[in-house]
């Protein structure tokens, strides 16, 4: 089996926030914690781009390598998730991850900080799948419902996919190959570690 | 080599041990999820109302199938007919 894996179209994202929306409501996840957001570059000015952005589920996350309590975990289909219970909310995660994933809920004395939250794939966490446990404290198991995440299965624009690495990366192909352009995936080589990431269109190439 | 040179050698290659990387594996205290084509529900292998049609909870397989078939047919429109 592949890895599950989150490809941003910014070709196609009109940065409706439906995605953004979609994850709130699926998760419940509580006020002040975005686990999705949409990030607009260039804002304004003709030919802007935005982009889905959340926790990636790095094939090398460096928010696991941080960790002192070792509280994260990778699924066998490539999903990065943590144990609550086990994490004390240092925030290192926040460090490290290059896509400012990790999420702190700021409900203590003091505005204390929380445990992190962040991006499940919609897989739950490590308490009984589908249990009120879980939902309680990662949200919905969509996977464990042979669904695939909601924020990708709500995008008006399928701008945002998710699901099995190869065949996202196949529908992303065809697009490029029928549009002609917008091959650049933000995020993808970061994330799983793309040869071709960051680096810039071959000339002549259309952007 | 001298006897200090061996001394150094080994103190130097036990210093170098520190420098390996921890395994990112499941760390000791942190639960285990379970595997996601076992599904949901209290019931083994019987799912929930909220389970999606097309496959058995509990086959790894179907599970994976679906999930390739709900991509395609849900995010990629070229596969339909416009």
């Amino acid at each position: 089996m592949a890895r599950m894996k989150f490809v941003c179209d910014s070709e196609r994202c009109i940065e409706c926030n439906g995605c953004v929306t979609a994850c709130k409501n699926e998760n419940e996840v509580p006020w002040g914690v975005n686990r999705r957001r949409v990030v607009t570059l260039n804002d304004g000015v003709p030919g802007e781009k935005s982009i889905s952005v959340a926790c990636m589920h790095c094939s090398d996350a460096p928010c696991m390598a941080v960790c002192p309590v070792q509280c994260f975990y990778r699924t066998e289909e490539g999903v990065v998730l943590h144990d609550k219970d086990v994490c004390i909310g240092c925030g290192y995660c926040s460090y490290a991850c290059p896509f400012g994933a990790p999420q702190f809920p700021s409900q203590g004395t003091f505005g204390v900080r929380g445990k992190m939250d962040k991006c499940t794939f919609c897989a739950g966490g490590p308490e009984a799948n589908g249990s009120e446990a879980e939902f309680e404290k990662y949200g919905r198991n969509r996977l464990a419902e042979g669904k695939l995440p909601a924020c990708a299965e709500m995008c008006s624009t399928k701008a945002l996919l998710a699901g099995d690495g190869d065949v996202v990366a196949d529908i992303f192909r065809t697009r490029v190959v029928q549009r002609g352009k917008g091959a650049e995936v933000w995020g993808w080589g970061t994330a799983y570690g793309s040869q071709q990431a960051g680096n810039p269109p071959a000339e002549g190439v259309k952007r | 080599m001298s006897r200090p040179g061996w001394l150094f050698a080994v103190v130097a290659l036990a210093g170098l041990a520190a420098c390996s990387e921890k395994p990112q594996t499941n760390a000791e205290g942190v639960k285990h999820d379970a595997a996601p084509w076992t599904g949901t529900g209290t019931q083994a292998d019987a799912g929930t109302v909220f389970t999606a049609p097309g496959w058995k909870v509990g086959d790894k397989t179907a599970w994976q199938q679906g999930l390739k078939s709900r991509t395609q047919n849900g995010q990629n429109e070229y596969n339909k007919e416009n």
